[in-house]
């Protein structure tokens, strides 16, 4: 007996020839916000549609609460699945939609009422009760496609893509709705999504996934700070990866030829990660002696930030700079001669 | 609106019309004038409605055609015979054609192209041979015959020709794909989520059917069952071909009115009632259709 909410053992899933999960293993744990991170044709999905109980797995079982839900059909198992496109019945109004998994239950028609009217409370749905769902907003079909599954009571809610179909202002607004209705509710969410920023922001922990394989589990911070691999670390956010040199109990980054002091390589790690928001740079006016010394070749002002491309050597690396207004960076421009800075506290090292 | 349109706007829009006008409602004000003419020898067989003569002006018409099949029941027996053959034929054509419809909509695109290919080669062959094949099937010496015997399952052929199961087989087969190409065209637009949806919410497997899928699929239940039981109610052909003595079916009757005895009148009569009585399920279909097609726009 485990202690996990849902646990996802050994699950194996072939379509023809293409093995779209590949003996994955995962836990989840109960009211957390959990995404599935990876570019489309990963297999996000296809564990998504597992869970839900659309597909069998091959190998593998599912349990949730400890009970095995492998081989239950998907309208006995007690969760629900949001869809991309929302799936919304078109021949149904706004209630009857919301209405209609609590129809299936046997509910006496009082509690059905009360469910669903406090469901349009909590989702500000009201005065749309007799719409059709085609005569709504793209954010309003949104937020009727979670009551429908909300006014159910789920264990488990199940998100495919929940925000692509929104513009991206509705997109941060709904992104804070979400984590806040479900803190109120404490359901546990598992969120499919090829948006990056969209898993950062949104998930308690984050699975990353490619070619059928989880390659990486953790919560944002440590996908970010620690990615285990170059997959990873381009994948969310923009990574400079640099290779190792290990020489007479020195660690040199071959690229810059710079000399690491103060870290441990005792694991003989090659590579290592530095995020461009932790490189400075500084112009330079005149010949220095400093060798950590590069040229711009790209600048692109973003408002808040701005993203520089540094060349040494032969190698291009970013360095992502603050624009606060007393900032002196605001004057570096292309083909700049400048310094570049980094705490070794910052490198990550790792193997790949 | 009219006033709206320019010239060539004009000739646009109402060429449909005029061709309504021309091929549609003249030949049926023809029909019409027909029945209300009175029959007698020569040709055409029947008088004309407005005449000239010595005697002035004369308009000489009568409802005594319309009077007559009212009151003879073998003709109103043989209208009922074939609204029961188009009720039986689109019942059958529904129940066979849905579930044929729905797996052409669900297959995968390569194989849909094939499966509506092979629905649709029929039409290259003649729908009178395409019956006639059938007589020869169910013959005395046919192939059905001869394969039961064969198996053991008869020691002599049984007459499976000339009664009204073989109408109604020979009609279901010639009009199943009438049915099935309206059904298909709802179908292959229906999202195969709401199917998930559904279960996910709760339904299982038939609720998912009944509350979801045939509601949605009810405006091309609605067209196809049209397009099979309103020209299977004035089919003669089937009937002719595959039908016995056992019962008299309405195409058929205005057939032998026409050709064999030559009542020009009595047949038109009987072909306007047939209309107007066939009106009434049009409109309410039409109706139905509209208010479903306009609630979902």
């Amino acid at each position: 007996m485990s202690n996990s909410f849902l646990e996802i053992i050994n699950v194996t899933k072939r379509f023809r020839n293409i093995l779209a999960l590949d003996k994955v293993n995962l836990k989840i744990e109960k009211s957390e916000i959990f995404s599935l991170l990876g570019s489309s044709g990963c297999g996000k999905s296809t564990l998504l549609r597992i869970i839900a109980g659309f597909e069998k797995p091959d190998q593998g079982k599912i349990l949730l609460e400890g009970n095995d839900i492998t081989n239950l059909p998907p309208y006995i198992r007690p969760l629900n699945i949001m869809f991309q496109n929302y799936a919304l019945f078109p021949h149904l109004n706004v209630t009857n939609n919301i209405k209609f998994g609590l129809k299936e239950e046997s509910i006496p028609k009082q509690e059905i009422n009360n469910r669903v009217n406090e469901i349009l409370n909590l989702l500000e749905l009201n005065g749309l009760e007799e719409r059709k769902v085609n005569e709504i907003s793209g954010g309003q079909q949104q937020r009727v496609a979670l009551a429908r599954c909300l006014v159910k009571k789920p264990k488990l809610l199940l998100l495919d893509e929940p925000l692509a179909a929104l513009d991206k202002q509705l997109r941060i607004q709904t992104q804070f709705e979400l984590v806040n209705l479900q803190n109120k509710l404490g359901i546990t969410f598992i969120i499919v999504t090829h948006d990056q920023e969209e898993a950062i922001s949104l998930s308690d922990r984050m699975a990353i996934m490619q070619n059928g394989n989880i390659l990486q589990v953790g919560n944002p911070v440590e996908i970010y700070e620690k990615p285990k691999n170059n997959y990873i670390a381009n994948f969310i956010g923009t990574a400079n990866i640099f290779h190792i040199l290990n020489k007479n109990n020195q660690v040199i980054i071959k690229e810059l030829n710079y000399e690491i002091k103060d870290i441990n390589n005792n694991k003989n790690f090659n590579k290592c990660l530095i995020r461009p928001e932790k490189i400075n740079i500084k112009k330079i006016e005149n010949q220095s002696d400093n060798s950590n010394v590069g040229i711009v070749k790209e600048v692109a002002y973003l408002g808040s930030y701005t993203k520089y491309l540094i060349e040494v050597n032969g190698i291009q690396f970013y360095s992502f700079m603050q624009n606060s207004l007393v900032s002196d960076n605001l004057q570096i421009k292309w083909d700049d001669k400048v310094e570049f800075k980094f705490n070794d506290s910052s490198i990550f090292l790792f193997n790949d | 609106m009219i006033r709206y349109l320019k010239k060539q706007n004009f000739w646009f829009v109402f060429t449909p019309y005029f061709w309504l006008v021309l091929f549609f409602f003249i030949p049926l004000a023809l029909i019409f004038k027909i029945s209300i003419s009175v029959s007698e020898w020569g040709m055409p067989p029947y008088r004309d409605l407005f005449s000239l003569s010595e005697e002035g002006f004369k308009f000489d018409s009568t409802l005594s055609n319309y009077l007559f099949i009212f009151s003879d029941p073998f003709y109103i027996r043989s209208y009922l015979n074939s609204l029961s053959l188009a009720f039986t034929s689109t019942i059958l054509c529904l129940v066979i054609g849905y579930p044929i419809a729905f797996y052409v909509a669900k297959s995968q695109a390569n194989i849909r192209i094939i499966l509506l290919v092979l629905l649709i080669i029929p039409f290259w062959t003649s729908f009178l041979l395409r019956v006639y094949a059938w007589k020869v099937l169910l013959q005395g010496s046919g192939i059905i015959n001869s394969i039961l015997i064969h198996l053991g399952f008869l020691t002599e052929p049984i007459s499976m020709l000339h009664n009204h199961y073989a109408v109604i087989l020979g009609v279901v087969y010639t009009y199943l794909p009438f049915m099935i190409l309206p059904l298909y065209g709802y179908l292959v637009k229906f999202d195969l989520n709401l199917i998930d949806a559904a279960n996910d919410l709760g339904a299982k497997p038939l609720n998912t059917f009944l509350k979801v899928i045939l509601p949605l699929s009810l405006p091309g239940i609605i067209a196809g069952s049209m397009l099979v039981f309103i020209p299977v109610v004035g089919e003669f052909v089937i009937p002719e071909m595959l039908g016995g003595s056992d019962k008299l079916y309405f195409g058929k009757i205005i057939w032998d009115e026409f050709f064999v005895n030559r009542d020009w009148p009595v047949a038109s009569a009987l072909a306007m009632s047939g209309i107007v009585i066939l009106v009434f399920p049009i409109v309410i279909f039409q109706l139905m259709y509209a208010k479903y097609n306009f609630k979902n726009e």
